[in-house]
């Protein structure tokens, strides 16, 4: 006599799946795996580290007409950053000693203490630009002058075109990529 | 007739599992006469609890945009209610989650929990350790005033300095060419997202070998560690031990409980840290201190020699990271007691005082220039009446030149230089000459800012700068002429 019992099969006796198919199956799950970790991850990085991907270059800033600076004077002044993002705030804008030396001839130092970044100030009593970090001091024409930093300050590029004066800035200014 | 709760408990029981999967957890043994030492690690996990908690309820109302950043700061502090308190007991809880790491920490190293089978339980807790200052960092950063900004920017000129690939690491840190939107978007993606996900991996499996290890028994000197025999002493520790529900874990709880009022206490009289001063870069009269568990290492950067600075920088971390990843496996036997490892307690002494020191310069930060001195810190009187015309001509050039920044008269002023109350009694006229114009120590040189005769005037002033009643080299200097 069959029951239905008898036709149901007992699994310990069931045929294994063949080595090969298995081993093929373990391939193939590690390939996809691999695949589909990569197909995720790519995008992820990439936008992690998209600001290496596309470093702007500093852009040419308009500082207006030279008569805005008097010569053998060093004057701070503001400017919108153009590698700036709409959403940037207050950040948007950024400092900078404008020094005219004569004539058309100027220099343009960051405000941003070699030392370690912090903001430098203009004593023109004294001729000094004083880092209130720690103490750095710099001469009127950018030199180091005493205290911890390494260098001078950061100067921009500046030029001069019909009677107006431009910097090219726009980048955190730091040892290795001064300015 | 089971009660109500008893029945809802069985359900619960029968699917969670939890009798006989937390049960013993909670029960077991601890060696006997743990003492209070063993409850810092307890205490930093409730100050966590407390930072998520906190944290959440802030991130429900703070902008992590750079234009709205700050004005929803000061809605939390001033408009939101209770906003201001969330806001303090976070930045407090802060503290005191760095303050109960570092005496956990301490504690392990000095009882010599770390040593053999507990290495991997220390090597977690380091993780732990970095992660905690980088939320630390990355906090101070979302404050999105003043100090954030110029501290990211220090954060940035420090990486800008590892050698190659310096500029790209500032790049990617920034998540642009400078400071802005998306520095702070960065920022807040690490501080709410990664760095606690990242902290609670680390805990979880730091956490299963504290029970997995057991905590570890009193250090008795004389009692070594030796893997061979250890398993069997510390069966025998447990053997006579107690269980640590509900003995032990009632000291813990007893303590973090203190440890939240006490943090609430600071929060309730001190208040929410900042924002002080919007993040405009343009505002350059900023004077930017970090939080004061990295003041030490802002004072650091002070004090080190110029050339020896980078290295300072770079290198220090990485030799501390590695002293403390090796630790465990070059002591992982041997002693124990702290009076048998006369090394380890003085290390932490050391450490204690330097960190101390250091924290303590950088509070009060003897070499920053006081900006405004030279304007705002006048002469004192006494030391201008009864002067000679030209040495009042000198007085005034010396607050005119702006060299009380750096120099104090009478204990007032920038204390970056030496006190010139009697500067006299120490140099001679020619001595002085010379450090005015050609600088030197770490004074710039003035001789390309002043004419000779504010030169003439100014040292003339200085001259009269000495201790009452005693023969100046001054004076010497002239009757040698
Ligand atoms: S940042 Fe200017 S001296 Fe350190």
């Amino acid at each position: 006599m069959t029951t239905h019992e008898d036709q149901v099969r007992d699994p310990a006796h069931e045929a294994l799946p063949s080595p090969h198919r298995r081993q093929a199956l373990g391939w193939l799950s590690a390939i996809l795996g691999a695949l589909s970790t990569t197909a995720a991850g790519l995008p992820i990085l990439g936008y992690l580290l998209s600001p290496i991907l596309r470093t702007p270059k500093n852009e040419w800033i308009d500082l207006g007409p030279i008569e805005k600076f008097p010569e053998q004077q060093t004057r701070l002044i503001d400017f919108v950053d153009p590698l700036s993002r709409p959403w940037d705030g207050e950040t948007q804008r950024l400092a900078a000693y404008v020094r005219r030396t004569g004539g058309e001839k100027f220099q343009v130092f960051s405000v941003n203490c070699t030392h370690l970044g912090c903001p430098v100030s203009w004593f023109p009593q004294s001729g000094l630009f004083l880092c209130p970090c720690h103490g750095g001091v710099y001469y009127e024409d950018g030199s180091h002058a005493s205290g911890p930093p390494p260098r001078g300050l950061f100067a921009y590029e500046n030029r001069v075109k019909e009677g107006r004066l431009s910097i090219r800035a726009g980048r955190l200014p730091t040892l290795q990529e001064p300015a | 007739m089971r009660s109500p709760f008893g029945t809802v408990f069985s359900w619960l029981d029968l699917r969670l599992g939890l009798r006989s999967a937390v049960w013993p957890i909670l029960t077991h043994p601890v060696p006997r006469g743990l003492g209070w030492f063993y409850v810092f690690g307890s205490a930093t996990l409730t100050m966590f609890t407390l930072q998520i908690i906190t944290g959440i309820c802030l991130a429900v109302v703070y902008v992590p945009a750079a234009n709205d950043a700050y004005t929803s700061l000061l809605y939390l502090n001033n408009e939101q209610p209770l906003g201001w308190l969330l806001r303090a007991v976070h930045y407090w809880s802060a503290s005191g989650m760095v303050v109960m790491l570092a005496l956990h920490a301490t504690r392990v190293f000095l009882m010599g929990a770390f040593k053999y089978p507990r290495e991997l339980t220390w090597l977690l807790g380091v993780g732990l350790l970095f992660l905690t200052l980088g939320l630390a960092f990355t906090g101070q950063v979302l404050r999105w005033d003043q100090d954030a900004y110029w501290g990211i920017g220090v954060g940035a000129a420090m990486m800008g300095r590892v050698p190659v690939i310096g500029p790209t690491l500032v790049h990617v840190l920034l998540g642009g060419p400078n400071i802005g939107g998306e520095t702070l978007s960065r920022f807040f993606g690490l501080h709410v997202f990664i760095l606690p996900a990242l902290t609670i991996f680390v805990l979880v499996p730091h956490l299963y070998l504290v029970v997995r290890q057991g905590i570890s028994s009193r250090p008795v000197p004389g009692k070594v560690v030796d893997p061979k025999t250890y398993a069997a002493e510390y069966e025998r520790d447990l053997a006579e031990g107690e269980p640590f529900f509900p003995y032990d874990v009632s000291k813990d709880a007893l303590f973090s409980a203190l440890a939240v009022l006490v943090v609430f206490a600071l929060a309730i009289s001190f208040g929410p840290k900042g924002p002080n001063g919007p993040p405009d870069p343009t505002l350059v009269a900023a004077e930017p201190r970090p939080d004061w568990y990295f003041l030490p290492l802002f004072a650091l950067l002070a004090l080190s020699p110029p050339e020896m600075e980078t290295a300072i920088m770079l290198v220090m971390p990485l030799v501390l990271v590695a002293g403390l990843v090796l630790l465990p496996f070059v002591a992982s036997r041997g002693e124990r007691s702290p009076r048998r490892r006369p090394v380890a307690v003085l290390s932490v002494v050391l450490l204690f005082v330097t960190y101390g020191v250091l924290a303590w310069l950088g509070a009060v930060a003897p070499w920053s220039p006081d900006m405004t001195a030279w304007s705002g810190t006048p002469i004192p009187p006494h030391m201008v009446k009864d002067l000679a015309p030209l040495q009042l001509q000198g007085a005034a050039v010396l607050q005119n030149k702006t060299c009380r920044n750096c120099h104090a008269l009478d204990g007032e002023g920038g204390k970056r230089g030496p006190d010139l109350t009697t500067v006299a009694s120490r140099l001679t006229r020619d001595e002085l000459i010379r450090q005015v114009i050609q600088g030197g120590g770490n004074m710039p040189a003035y001789g390309k800012q002043l004419a000779p005769a504010e030169v003439e005037a100014l040292v003339s002033f200085l001259g009269t700068l000495q201790t009452p009643g005693e023969p100046s080299p001054r004076a010497a200097d002239a009757a040698a002429r």
